[in-house]
């Protein structure tokens, strides 16, 4: 069921990424933006951990959860530490991918050649 | 004059009605069905992942979708770089650019294009060029919504 929970939500957001892209004038910078800022903004009130409980893999992996993920660890560290908390937290759960992707693209970009 | 500014407004016009001719052959709902079908198939098996690399590495679920993560960022480095992300790019759109294999995709791109301005100069000042925004507006967003959340509903 999780399975097709997954295919259902990651293909919904990339069909609405995909309907504002034609009708409109923003290009995918904007859209990529545009979506961190409302992940971030459903789990302000904890919308996105319910979805993430019911769809799994599926939510984990649209640009959304970038935004889910920082305003957690924010939240999470801010338990702990107050106010400054929200400071000290909020890379905690993204560094991973953030830190991954610029090892691999540096890493990837010394070695291989551009194509044109 | 008056004769080139006519001209220009012929030209302009019949661009206009060649770009509008290609633009109507473009089809929006087979870009939406495509982007719905590709993005669904990259969430579902980024379900698989998670529960291929818990079961098999005995992680808890959390480690397994920072593990997933890492992944699909890996195949996607390695595809920009290789050269040809950038044509499943163009046919799936959406469908690779929403999740977080547009992300390393646009570092990717950026670092190999400016490769050849050197190292300082070229790769270290615009890797971020397009990922920065929505690092930039994450961080934002995610400080200001959780400052309300904070000291409106307390925190976790």
């Amino acid at each position: 069921m999780l399975y097709f929970n997954s295919f259902l939500f990651c293909g919904f957001i990339c069909l609405m990424g995909q309907l504002i892209l034609d009708n409109s004038k923003l290009t995918p910078g904007h859209i990529t933006s545009l979506f961190v800022v409302i992940g971030a903004f459903l789990d302000t009130f904890s919308i996105y951990d319910f979805i993430i409980k019911k769809v799994g893999g599926g939510a984990l992996i649209p640009i959304t959860s970038f935004g889910h993920s920082l305003i957690h660890g924010a939240l999470a560290k801010s338990n702990s530490m107050g106010f400054m908390g929200l400071l000290m937290g909020m890379f905690d759960l993204t560094a991973t991918g953030i830190t991954a992707a610029i090892i691999f693209s540096f890493v990837f970009s010394l070695i291989f050649k551009p194509k044109n | 004059m008056f004769h080139i500014s006519n001209g220009d407004s012929m030209k302009d016009l019949r661009y206009e009605r060649i770009a509008s001719n290609h633009k109507a052959s473009e089809n929006k709902g087979k870009n939406g069905i495509v982007a719905f079908v590709s993005g669904g198939i990259l969430g579902a098996l980024a379900e698989g992942l998670i529960n291929f690399y818990s079961s098999i590495f005995d992680i808890s679920r959390n480690d397994a979708t920072s593990i997933m993560i890492v992944t699909f960022i890996f195949i996607a480095s390695l595809f920009t770089a290789l050269g040809f992300f950038d044509k499943l790019v163009n046919r799936f759109k959406c469908g690779l650019l929403i999740p977080i294999t547009g992300f390393a995709h646009a570092m990717t791109s950026s670092a190999m294009d400016y490769k050849k301005e050197g190292l300082v100069y070229g790769i270290g000042m615009n890797i971020f060029k397009l990922a920065g925004s929505v690092i930039l507006y994450g961080v934002v967003a995610a400080w200001f919504f959780g400052m309300i959340r904070y000291f409106i509903g307390g925190a976790l």
